[in-house]
């Protein structure tokens, strides 16, 4: 175990001598990835409510594929099947794009949080008492001032509790990336355990990071839920 | 005042059309709501409604749930758009247009300008309920007018004050306060806005009968200022108090109308009869 540590640890955490590695890589993966997640889903969840149904409906066609489809299947497509295609070859700028392994993998855990993030917001803008949005109206809120000073403020405090389920989802998602020969702290667990055969400690190690990232995440989502769910307390007396 | 009686345009006909009846002395008249018409499928809720209010007006609606009076004052500022009708403000009829599938929606720069000078308080106070009392009363000045953060916080602060609540209450959220202190500050982000009419839907009607009077309280004292409004409500004992113009509705008609006496020497069987059915 000792031997495990100090021939790997340095792996565990952040560089395995030729990059980043273990934790590091982790973390990377999990911030790209929730950041461009949530700036897409902002857009996508408002055209998903919207009437107009050019708008509401590619986003619900969107939503469909990506929910109904398994992450790791979305992976390979975009790891190795969009590379199969030709026409993707042939496009300078594709081509640059999908050679990188950590590209691929990022785009598909995009796409996919994205899809489930754009379902909690669409229902927590639903969710909004409707007379505080017609409130609003009678007051010249309209268009994209509606939204951005009316409904996405209400939804997203209102999703808080269910997006910060579907950010823990995701950061346990991201060991697939080992699959696609992302360094993640689990390629650097198999790596460790192939090695060594201290199959528990290797994995043991690997399980703890986790959980201690889960952790601070939910004690991150808790400070911020008492700061901006305060207004859902009801008054006593 | 009476109300001008002209004749109902057709159904479907061209709603910017100016109405040809003659007016008394037009040039006092703030709001004028000519013909509305409205219909949810089959039932019809307005059929033809009229009033006309000067400014310094208190115009109160009366009349049993159903009769449309709700409806009347939501379509005024359009979140409800009527069937057809003129709505009128200064002289400025507010265009429609054709819209797809039939319907009908007001000049966006119209309704825009209108909504901002017409201020709406509601049964059930429809604050913000993510945002503190200050931001409420803030936001539509600040988003809307484009008064500047430090102007739109000494408005809010001043109204806020006007309506009987301390300042501690400004960082409150909505839900900690009662429904009266709620309808409060419901009112302070009206006047915030500084309308020039002030729409009150039914202002008491979701509140606990002990915190009706607070808010009567703060609505008298706008009367008492000379500000027009027009209250859908169901204190006929405040109305008679504060009212210059008294309308019963029934059955989506005004059935009758005139000063607040009318409370005391109703007119018509309707009226008596809705009168008799309530205590005063």
């Amino acid at each position: 175990m000792i031997e495990l540590l100090q021939e790997y640890g340095r792996a565990y955490l952040y560089s395995d001598g030729a990059g980043m590695s273990g934790l590091a890589m982790t973390l990377w993966l999990f911030i790209v990835t929730m950041v461009l997640g949530l700036v897409l889903s902002l857009p996508l969840a408002l055209a998903r409510v919207s009437r107009k149904r050019w708008l509401r409906w590619p986003v619900e066609l969107y939503t469909f594929v990506f929910r109904g489809t398994p992450l790791y299947i979305q992976l390979l497509i975009c790891y190795t099947g969009l590379y199969g295609l030709e026409v993707v070859r042939d496009n300078a700028l594709l081509d640059q794009f999908l050679r990188n392994a950590l590209n691929c993998t990022l785009l598909a855990f995009v796409l996919n949080t994205c899809a489930y993030t754009v379902e909690i917001f669409a229902g927590a803008i639903r969710n909004i008492p409707h007379g505080e949005i017609e409130a609003a109206q009678a007051y010249g809120l309209h268009g994209w001032r509606l939204n951005l000073f009316v409904v996405l403020p209400a939804a997203l405090r209102r999703a808080l509790p269910v997006y910060s389920n579907e950010l823990i989802l995701m950061l346990h998602a991201t060991s697939l990336a080992f699959t696609a020969t992302v360094a993640d702290v689990l390629k650097v667990a198999r790596d460790a355990n192939a090695a060594t055969f201290l199959t528990f400690q290797a994995f043991g190690i690997a399980a703890i990071l986790y959980m201690l990232l889960s952790f601070a995440l939910v004690g991150l989502f808790r400070l911020a839920e008492r700061r901006w769910m305060r207004f859902l307390v009801p008054a006593r007396g | 005042m009476t109300l001008c009686a002209h004749p109902l345009p057709a159904h479907g006909q061209a709603l910017y059309e100016t109405p040809t009846a003659p007016r008394v002395s037009s040039a006092a008249i703030k709001l004028s709501v000519d013909a509305l018409h409205k219909s949810y499928g089959d039932h019809q809720v307005l059929k033809g409604v009229s009033l006309q209010a000067r400014k310094g007006d208190v115009i109160s609606l009366i009349g049993a749930s159903g009769s449309g009076k709700s409806t009347m004052l939501r379509c005024i500022n359009f979140l409800e758009q009527p069937d057809s009708g003129v709505i009128t403000l200064d002289e400025q009829s507010i265009e429609m247009h054709q819209g797809r599938a039939g319907t009908r929606a007001p000049n966006p720069a119209q309704l825009q300008n209108l909504r901002t000078r017409l201020a709406m308080v509601f049964q059930h106070f429809n604050l913000w309920s993510h945002m503190t009392v200050l931001e409420n009363i803030c936001l539509a000045p600040r988003r809307v007018l484009g008064v500047s953060p430090r102007e739109a916080e000494a408005r809010a602060r001043a109204y806020l004050d006007k309506v009987g609540l301390p300042g501690r209450a400004a960082d409150q959220y909505p839900a900690f306060l009662s429904g009266g202190q709620q309808q409060r500050v419901a009112i302070a982000r009206a006047l915030a806005m500084e309308p020039e009419i002030i729409l009150f839907d039914e202002p008491t009607s979701a509140l606990d009968p002990e915190l009706v009077g607070e808010v009567l309280k703060v609505i008298q004292t706008l009367a008492e200022e000379g500000r027009t409004m027009l209250m859908v409500t169901h204190e006929m004992g405040f109305a008679r108090q504060v009212s210059s113009q008294v309308l019963f509705l029934h059955q989506g008609r005004v059935e009758e109308q005139g000063g607040p006496q009318m409370l005391d020497q109703p007119q018509s069987e309707r009226l008596q009869q809705f009168l008799s059915n309530r205590l005063k």
